[in-house]
């Protein structure tokens, strides 16, 4: 009879003692079972550092990841675009946490390479794009931007806890989480140290061709197993209008009908289409604002689509974010529950 | 995602005398910081270029969290076996001079999550690289995820004694990829493995309307990078729009239709310097 523990993984040989047990590892039963050094030397009991999380997190209000199956679909350009147009409204304060450790985007895409992290008796500083919007990332730590950071798992998970728990990240009204494809130790980390301060929900990014939506279903797997609220989909890199001819062209093409069809298959919502645009790429390799650059241009709409709901949003040219993308992200909350019942 | 989703996986025979890879010729890695610019479609490529040059070829697929090489080969259904030497890789062909191996094989249901941490993983390479069964093979390419973590350094780790011929990096132009693939660069120089050369894939896009070509993600980063870092620059691809379409069709599979593709003829020159990089020939 193996123990009633929650903690006893389905996949364990019998007779278990659970990975939180004293004798994981360790007992008769553990010879043999490939996680037995894992269990021996994992630190038992709660983790100290969850309450100084909590009490960093406090003051943030909302905390979004961005998430994404596949690489290369447009993670750190989402997240850029969906900082830079949180941060256009000066009351709100937003942070952007990168914790993609291996490929680290960020400072090359809000133009802050070559800038280090600077450290207070109220711990570390993010570096500032403006006044409201701070980034933190392992981009910021290295000596040489080309230095390859070449760290498993464990090291990895211990700098996102670090992110979290010794950045004065202050008081946020958005945190934005830019993560690396998959489904491991980063996504894995990021939603257990949040999860007793609560993660708002996450916005899955994918382009339309059916390899990458294969990797965005195993993406909403994950959130499902873990219980992170799916706030949508975003679907990127969708169709290309040539700038000589005007004629579009499927680059990716979305032969079993893209993500639209994707988030009625599995009840999520769509947020919508962000076509290509040449312009976006190049805004993100000099670390400008595309949405500042190019306002009122087909993919500048799209986001805004995206980010806030049209008819409400526009105020002087300016989408008026602060209001709106509360209520938007509300509103897909309850899109989200009414999909899933 | 438990173990028990996964079929239940063969458990090779625990002692063998002769180890799979003693009969694999060359073993090139295929790798890149960035994800997204196109490791498992220059992998595909590349394994079925070479098969056309008459050679055996075993793709080894370490993207555990977001296996894709089942679906480039239209080989989404396909189980692996058990057999008394080890796991069975998956033929594409009756020749069998196409193997194939990936996670995406041991999955019950293809959109089950794998979420698994680093140890977990570890543990998964070295099986592939013990336990499948490839027979004698000219080259094995290994398609790996983004990035310079667990799964680089198993795959580097364990393949130490069969000495790998070496890597072949695959970027796109824009400065973003570019700014990781160096960081995949200082991998290769850091663990010692070799680099073969560049590949700049997603390099401009011919518009099928006008024929006018517009850098998507901008041109020649990658041949750039590759003067500056001293190692080969092996050939850029263009985006071809027609190649999601070829992956994605029902019916007949990539495998067969390649050859008609537009990329076939430019991968020809890439395969052939991948080759001489071998020390080998066509």
């Amino acid at each position: 009879m193996a123990p009633a523990k929650e903690d006893v993984p389905a996949d364990a040989p019998e007779h278990c003692p659970g990975t939180a047990s004293d004798q994981a590892g360790k007992a008769d039963s553990c010879a043999g079972c490939p996680n037995q050094q894992a269990c021996a030397t994992a630190p038992k009991g709660p983790d100290p550092s969850i309450p100084l999380i909590n009490e960093r997190m406090a003051d943030v209000r909302h905390k979004i990841l961005v998430l994404s199956g596949k690489g290369g679909v447009g993670k750190s350009t989402f997240t850029t675009n969906l900082a830079f147009a949180l941060s256009l409204d000066d009351a709100v304060q937003v942070g952007i946490m990168d914790i993609d450790i291996t490929g680290p985007s960020m400072p090359k895409m809000t133009g802050l390479e070559g800038e280090t992290i600077h450290q207070s008796n109220t711990g570390w500083s993010p570096v500032y794009v403006s006044d409201n919007l701070g980034v933190m990332s392992v981009g910021f730590m290295l000596q040489n931007p080309d230095d390859a950071v070449i760290w498993r798992g464990p090291k990895k998970n211990g700098i996102i806890k670090q992110f979290l728990k010794d950045v004065d990240w202050g008081a946020l009204d958005y945190l934005v989480v830019d993560t690396p494809p998959g489904t491991s130790d980063e996504h894995l980390s990021a939603v257990q140290y949040l999860k007793e301060s609560g993660i708002t929900g996450a916005v899955l990014v994918t382009t339309p061709q059916e390899i990458s939506l294969q990797d965005v279903r195993k993406e909403i797997g994950f959130c499902r197993k873990v219980g992170v609220p799916i706030i949508g989909v975003v679907e990127n890199m969708a169709g290309f209008v040539c700038p000589s001819c005007k004629h579009k062209s499927e680059i990716f093409a979305p032969t079993t009908g893209g993500a639209v069809k994707m988030c009625e298959d599995v009840g999520v919502p769509f947020l919508g289409s962000i076509p290509i645009d040449p312009r976006i790429g190049k805004s993100c390799d000099l670390g400008e604002s595309y949405l500042d650059m190019y306002p009122g241009e087909a993919a500048y709409t799209a986001y805004m689509d995206v980010i806030a709901s049209k008819e409400t949003n526009y105020v002087e040219g300016r989408p008026r974010v602060l209001a709106t993308v509360d209520t938007n992200l509300a509103m897909y909350f309850h899109r989200d529950t009414i999909v899933r019942r | 995602m438990t173990d028990s989703s996964l079929n239940a996986a063969p458990t090779p025979p625990p002692d063998q005398d002769v180890s799979h890879l003693s009969k694999v010729k060359h073993i090139v890695l295929v790798l890149s910081g960035k994800g997204g610019v196109g490791k498992s479609t220059v992998t595909t490529e590349l394994a079925l270029s070479l098969v056309q040059m008459g050679k055996r070829v075993g793709v080894l697929d370490v993207d555990l969290t977001g296996p894709s090489i089942p679906k480039f080969f239209g080989l989404q259904d396909h189980k692996v076996h058990q057999a008394s030497t080890g796991w069975v890789p998956v033929y594409t062909n009756e020749s069998k001079s196409l193997a194939v191996m990936s996670l995406g094989f041991l999955l019950q249901n293809k959109d089950d999550a794998v979420i698994w941490r680093g140890p977990k993983k570890t543990a998964m390479i070295k099986q592939f690289l013990e336990d499948v069964a490839w027979g004698e093979l000219d080259y094995l390419l290994i398609d790996t995820p983004p990035g310079t973590s667990d799964e680089h350094l198993s795959v580097v780790e364990n393949l130490r004694e069969y000495k790998p011929d070496g890597a072949v990096i695959v970027t796109t132009p824009q400065a973003v990829a570019l700014a990781d693939v160096r960081k995949e660069l200082n991998f290769c120089r850091k663990v010692k493995l070799p680099i073969l050369g560049v590949v700049e894939n997603m390099s401009g896009f011919i518009c099928p309307h006008c024929q006018d070509c517009s850098d998507i993600f901008s041109k020649g980063g990658g041949e750039a990078m590759a003067t500056e870092f001293g190692v080969d620059f092996l050939g850029r691809v263009p985006i071809d729009p027609n190649l999601s379409t070829l992956i994605e069709k029902e019916g007949g599979t990539f495998s067969t239709r390649f050859a008609e593709s537009g990329i076939a003829p430019m991968f020809r020159d890439i395969t052939s310097a991948v080759i001489s990089k071998c020390g080998d020939s066509a």
